[in-house]
């Protein structure tokens, strides 16, 4: 049996620890009530963004657009929206099991553009090729940022270096499930087959024409869907964390118990056995 | 009175505004419209402007940068990008951003990007604008 000082020991480490998951643990409830308030109120306009690209798509279905079919090369390009720091749960692997194990993004005909230092690193070792890195974003993400990064993309996909793009993160069901999603961004591929609802049988009228519409249009519908899936990405991930800590904070009492435990065990041993030492030897002398 | 239609402005971080109005005026691609109630399906592309509200017999004012409008007979909605209440604008920073835009246009600066800088100075103005 381990000795009373050794139990003492172990059980003051753990416990300091608890207390730092704790503090974690609330850190990140309150971090996650921001994002998650953030999150909701620009789920609308995406809504709407997506919603409005799918009726322009249904109305006039034979429309020839550039942003509309994929580019002729066949590297494609993958937008990862991980986290910076890790104590997360499996927040981070999750996303990058995702990418690896998807059959349209092999690592070799594959750009990672990381949003997130654990997603960059973790493709980095699996092999992927990191085109750009933009993790500061994700400590305070701002409508700018995916603007700045849906200009850089559609960029390099009007010069035809890549074909096709995507986007990885992970959606904020709620507080506790969160779910890894892979969305193809260009070409836009919207729901054509959905039912059209009353106001579809209009004729819209498009100024100046449906091409220069769709110009305008499709890189706002990038940006706001990177936009999103920042804001779900940062929700998901305090989620996470606060679960996370929530079990290590549970493990932690859990082990501070068992300890206590021993401990209290040792100290009777420890005083029971001088008891019968004094006995004895008082008996000897006697 | 005229009648009235239902606008709604959001952009990706709020819901910039919501009700009943009369009539809109903003600034698309092709110029500057104005839109009433039973306005013909129309989808258009935002430039720089003032984005007048007429509600009640008042009159709002905002700068909206860009996004786009889409009008259908009974709801006009619009995706804005930047929008703000003249009260939100930063007229120091309006006037300074000004200044380097113009400076910007005239250094002739091979590597320059005018476009930019020129919607640049279009945004400074309208905030400029809004702000009075």
């Amino acid at each position: 049996m381990a000795s009373m000082r050794d139990i003492k020991r172990r059980r003051a480490s753990i416990q300091s620890t608890e207390q730092i998951t704790k503090a974690m643990k609330l850190v990140s409830t309150v971090k996650l009530q921001k994002s998650k308030a953030r999150a909701e109120e620009s789920a609308d306009y995406f809504n709407l963004m997506y919603d409005t690209i799918c009726s322009i798509l249904r109305r006039s279905g034979s429309i020839e657009h550039k942003y509309l079919k994929a580019g002729d090369s066949k590297k494609k390009a993958v937008i990862v929206i991980t986290s910076n720091r890790g104590l997360a749960g499996g927040y981070n692997n999750n996303i990058i099991r995702l990418i690896n194990g998807s059959k349209e993004l092999p690592a070799e005909d594959t750009y990672v553009y990381a949003i997130g230092r654990k997603g960059r690193d973790g493709l980095a070792r699996k092999g992927y090729t990191i085109k750009a890195d933009y993790s500061e974003v994700i400590n305070e993400p701002m409508y700018r940022d995916a603007a700045d990064i849906t200009a850089e993309l559609l960029d390099s996909f009007t010069q035809g270096e890549i074909g096709e793009i995507y986007l990885a993160y992970t959606f904020f069901k709620n507080t506790v499930t969160h779910i890894p999603k892979l969305v193809k961004l260009l070409p836009v591929e919207a729901e054509i087959s959905g039912e059209a609802s009353g106001n579809e049988n209009l004729l819209m009228n498009y100024e100046p024409n449906e091409d220069e519409v769709l110009n305008a249009i499709v890189p706002k519908y990038m940006s706001s869907l990177i936009y999103g899936g920042l804001l779900e990405a940062v929700a998901s991930e305090n989620g996470a964390r606060m679960t996370a800590m929530d079990s290590a904070t549970n493990n932690a009492e859990e082990m501070i118990g068992k300890l206590s435990l021993q401990y209290n065990r040792a100290r009777q041993g420890a005083i029971t056995q001088e008891l019968t030492e004094i006995i004895a030897g008082a008996n000897a002398i006697g | 009175m005229a009648e009235n239609f239902k606008l709604q402005i959001i952009t990706p971080d709020r819901k910039f505004y919501q009700g009943d109005v009369e009539m809109v005026e903003l600034t698309t691609t092709e110029g500057q419209i104005g839109v009433y109630a039973r306005h013909i399906p129309l989808t258009a592309v935002v430039a720089p402007g003032i984005l007048k509200i007429h509600e009640n017999a008042e009159v709002k004012a905002a700068a909206l940068m860009s996004g786009f409008i889409q009008v259908m007979p009974e709801q006009v909605t619009i995706m804005a990008e930047i929008v703000e209440w003249p009260e939100e604008i930063d007229e120091n920073r309006a006037k300074e951003a000004k200044i380097r835009a113009e400076r910007r246009i005239q250094s002739h600066d091979a590597e320059m990007d005018v476009a930019r800088a020129e919607l640049a100075l279009k945004r400074a103005l309208v905030r400029l604008e809004a702000r009075q």
